[in-house]
């Protein structure tokens, strides 16, 4: 496979945005993605959406339609992909395998979702459908749900507390201030974590990331071309995923993502480096347990001491390894279908040195990690500067 | 008569509510509704339980304590006034979740109180007749009481039931004898479409409750032979602590052979379960040889009564599957409010 | 869920049934269509699980899932049954703050939902506490 690169990268507000639609967004992101390519539309030879669930949304599926069509860029091959949340994280993927094989020069890889079109619990309902509907969903599981059965074996086998779990959100909200593209940009406390309502106990409302309106495009080109068309080329180095079984009950493991194990295992693989040459992660932080779990899961610290870690400031910006500098799924906001091509953005702006305040100073390789449903589904990529 | 019962076990929701909770809504004396109603507390169903689920329980109880093969059931016969479809039958809910399907026959009964004893009845039928080798009855209520009626102090949650055999060294209680007593007398009903049931107030006294109960119980006695000295324990339905304590003095029964069948001032009148709890209550403490009557008793109206001598089968059965007191005494109470939500008082 | 998805899983949502795989001895819960160790050599025959477990983890939910929301708070676990398979369930009939990791289960059989006021009623597991 040849060498793939990000040569512009676009992204919308996220947030509650009651007075855009689903093409708007699609086509705001896409249209800054183009711009910071410094590309026309035409050399575009082919587009990967990632998006969960438009048919529960906005009661419209075959949306890759209208994406190529509102793009202007019919008669484009143009493909939806969906994996839960991971929606975007494999829609890159695609990507990455299509420019990789040589088929295509130039490809789009985007992902959008819009969640407000409909009430938050017709909304939680079609989150909900990314788990498994007849032996969790039915019994009263919900993702949150699901994301505590996690946290409470967590702090059983590991003595993680609810603290650690809130220092989490802490951190993220913290880096969200520092990014205006995020849906919240406040300060919370651990208190205020701690004092949230109680959603699924352990977890409490500010355990949670938010229902989010966004959508997150990215262009990748060929490393031959990418270097002709920018100074800043960032390739991506590996890309690796992996599957496990819808159902959390199913797993030998309720405190690790085997697929984020095997998905990192593949990535850091193909990118020849190490869990400690990352020097930034945006993780898949849906709840403040999951990125416990994920920075164990990628092994930037051992099992176990993925709260200790982040109580201690070690995931923070200017620590160790930051993660989830851009306020995360968090702080940031979580339109799910958008989430891993957000998160590439988010890499990509890093490693171009042009992430303004959150800055993670000469960062020189950077890990996404997106993840759907409860784990059944995990992709991971690795990028680094290619100039 | 050459039939027996094989196992029987019963079901009790762990809820309760006081009767000084519910008087306290509707400003009466808690007092003198408990003297007049001979009533401490109720039974309520949690908000994932219904008939179907409470005879579910009952009937699980009842194959463990059998230690029969389900399959060998030829009939399932579930006596309720509160299905929880109008059309559509409980008995294949129980049917299929004790693995008594596909090779037998089942319905569900309905007569008001006495629909589980009907049940009863049809399976000794049946299993003299030869045509099945086990037929399981079962009544189970979740009852409705209209907020602020007087049944709403007693209308309970809970099922009974009884696995007919042919006698034999399995069967752990003998049945000798029934008789019915039935005539068309509406003391009590409830129309379709309608949420609660109305009754004919003091009208469900003498000429209901008591003239059928006491007509059964007397032309099953002349039946059979017998007085009521020949019986260790009575029971008689019990839609509240007083009516079964009347009947039995009127019988000529005591207080002593009474008692230990007299679940209601406990947990309230469980319905179509209210007999068979009874009976299940007694049978847990009853020794081999001694002898029960259980009389039943169904708005409408009808009683069937049964005469049961109790066998040696029962020392090594009873401990198999959880007993009435076990249920009786495991209890949690809830208050108006989270009584009014779980029944689905609350309108939305 | 619609009626006849319901209706196919009746004997295991009523009654645990799994399967068995003839090749390997595992037993599966939920049944599968194919053990997924020896795949197209597995032989897998229903298996009627015990219904006794223990809970793994568990979760008081305040937010309910669709359909659930008059019986906040619930706990939710995670239950490994004696026979080895996991499942997802309600503890029912307990009092949220007494519920523990290691807790011995027993399920038992309760209203799940309906389909709506008019529809049908869906039944299955919920687990309850065995208190020594």
């Amino acid at each position: 496979m040849r060498d793939v690169a990000v040569i512009g990268v676009g992204l919308t507000k996220f947030g509650e945005l009651w007075d855009v639609s689903f093409r708007e967004m699609m086509m705001e992101a896409g249209a800054r993605a183009i711009e910071n390519a410094g590309i026309d539309g035409k050399q575009i030879g082919a587009m990967y959406v990632g998006n969960m669930s438009s048919g529960q949304f906005i009661r419209q599926e075959h949306i890759s339609s209208i994406v190529a069509e509102h793009a202007g860029l019919l008669p484009i091959p143009s493909t939806r992909v969906e994996g839960a949340c991971a929606s975007g994280g494999l829609a890159l993927r695609q990507a990455v395998i299509d420019v990789g094989s040589g088929l295509h020069d130039i490809v789009v890889a985007a992902g959008i979702e819009k969640m407000t079109d409909v009430l938050t619990g017709v909304a939680t309902g079609a989150l909900a459908t990314a788990a498994d509907q007849e032996w969790e969903v039915f019994v009263g599981a919900t993702f949150p749900g699901l994301y505590a059965l996690m946290a409470r074996r967590h702090m059983y086998e590991f003595g993680t507390t609810e603290e650690q779990m809130a220092a989490v959100a802490v951190k993220n909200h913290h880096n969200a201030c520092f990014n205006t593209c995020a849906q919240y940009q406040m300060e919370i406390t651990v208190d205020d974590v701690m004092k949230s309502p109680p959603v699924t106990l352990p977890l409490k409302l500010l355990d949670c990331s938010p229902i989010t309106d966004g959508a997150a495009c990215v262009i990748l080109a060929s490393a031959e071309k990418a270097r002709k068309l920018t100074n800043t080329p960032i390739l991506v180095a590996g890309t690796g995923q992996a599957s496990d079984t819808i159902s959390l009950h199913s797993r030998s493991s309720l405190t690790s993502l085997q697929a984020t194990i095997e998905a990192a295992r593949k990535a850091y693989k193909m990118a020849g480096v190490k869990p400690d040459d990352i020097d930034l992660a945006e993780v898949h932080d849906c709840f403040t347990i999951a990125e416990i779990m994920a920075i164990e899961d990628l092994e930037f610290c051992k099992k176990g001491e993925g709260g200790k870690v982040t109580e201690q400031g070690e995931t923070a910006i200017g620590g160790r390894i930051p993660v989830n500098t851009s306020g995360g799924l968090k702080g940031k906001g979580h339109p799910v279908g958008a989430t891993g091509i957000a998160q590439v953005v988010e890499i990509v702006q890093q490693l171009r040195g042009e992430a303004g305040k959150r800055q993670v100073d000469g960062a020189e390789i950077g890990l996404a990690h997106n993840v759907g449903g409860s784990g059944g589904t995990a992709v991971v990529h690795v990028l680094r500067r290619g100039d | 008569m050459d039939v027996g019962i094989v196992g029987y076990g019963v079901y009790i929701p762990r809820y309760r509510i006081r009767v000084e909770e519910i008087a306290k809504v509707w400003g009466e004396n808690p007092e003198s509704v408990k003297r007049g109603l001979l009533v401490e507390e109720k039974s309520v169903p949690g908000p994932d339980e219904d008939t179907a689920t409470i005879a579910v329980e009952a009937a699980r109880n009842a194959v463990k304590q059998a230690g029969i093969d389900p399959q060998d059931i030829g009939a399932i016969y579930i006596g309720s006034e509160s299905h929880p479809y109008a059309v559509k039958p409980t008995a294949t809910i129980v049917a299929e979740a004790i693995e008594a399907t596909p090779d037998l026959t089942a319905a569900d009964y309905e007569f008001a109180c006495k629909a589980g004893t009907a049940g009863i009845q049809t399976c000794m039928g049946l299993v003299e007749a030869g045509m099945i080798k086990y037929g399981m009855a079962i009544g189970s209520d979740t009852a409705q009481g209209a907020p602020g009626d007087a049944l709403e102090y007693t209308a309970a949650a809970g099922g009974g039931a009884f696995i007919v055999g042919k006698n034999g060294s399995e069967t752990l209680a003998a049945i000798e004898g029934t008789y019915s007593y039935t005539t068309d007398t509406p003391d009590f009903w409830r129309r379709d479409m309608r949420p609660y049931p109305r009754h004919g107030g003091r009208f469900t006294g003498k000429p209901a409750y008591y003239k059928h109960v006491l007509s059964a119980a007397n032309g099953l006695l002349r039946q059979l032979q017998l007085t009521p000295q020949d019986f260790a324990y009575a029971i008689f339905h019990q839609p509240n602590g007083k009516f079964p304590m009347h009947a039995a003095k009127e019988l000529g029964f005591s207080r002593e052979q009474v008692a230990p069948g007299l679940l209601t001032p406990m947990i309230g009148n469980t319905y179509s379960g209210s007999t068979m709890i009874g009976l299940a209550a007694v049978l847990d403490q009853a020794r081999p040889g001694e002898r029960i009557l259980a009389v039943s008793y169904g708005s409408g109206a009808g009683s069937d009564a049964f005469s049961i001598v109790v066998r040696d089968g029962i020392e090594n059965k009873r401990d198999a599957a959880p007993k009435v007191l076990d249920y009786a005494n495991r209890k949690v109470y809830i208050e108006y409010a989270t009584y009014a939500k779980f029944r689905k008082l609350l309108v939305k | 869920m619609a009626v006849p998805r319901f209706w196919r899983e009746i004997p295991n949502r009523y009654n645990l049934v799994g399967a068995r795989c003839g090749n390997c001895n595992k037993i599966l819960f939920p049944p599968r269509s194919i053990c997924p160790s020896c795949r197209r050599m597995g032989k897998l025959e229903p298996y009627r699980l015990k219904r006794q477990g223990k809970v793994l983890s568990y979760t008081v939910a305040h937010v309910a899932a669709e359909g659930f929301e008059d019986q906040v708070p619930y706990v939710l676990a995670i239950i490994e049954l004696e026979d080895g398979p996991r499942l997802t369930a309600q503890i029912t009939d307990c009092n949220p703050d007494e519920v523990k990791i290691g807790d011995e289960v027993e399920m038992v059989f309760r209203r799940m939902g309906e389909e709506s006021q008019d529809g049908v009623i869906y039944y299955g597991f919920k687990g309850r506490l065995i208190k020594p």
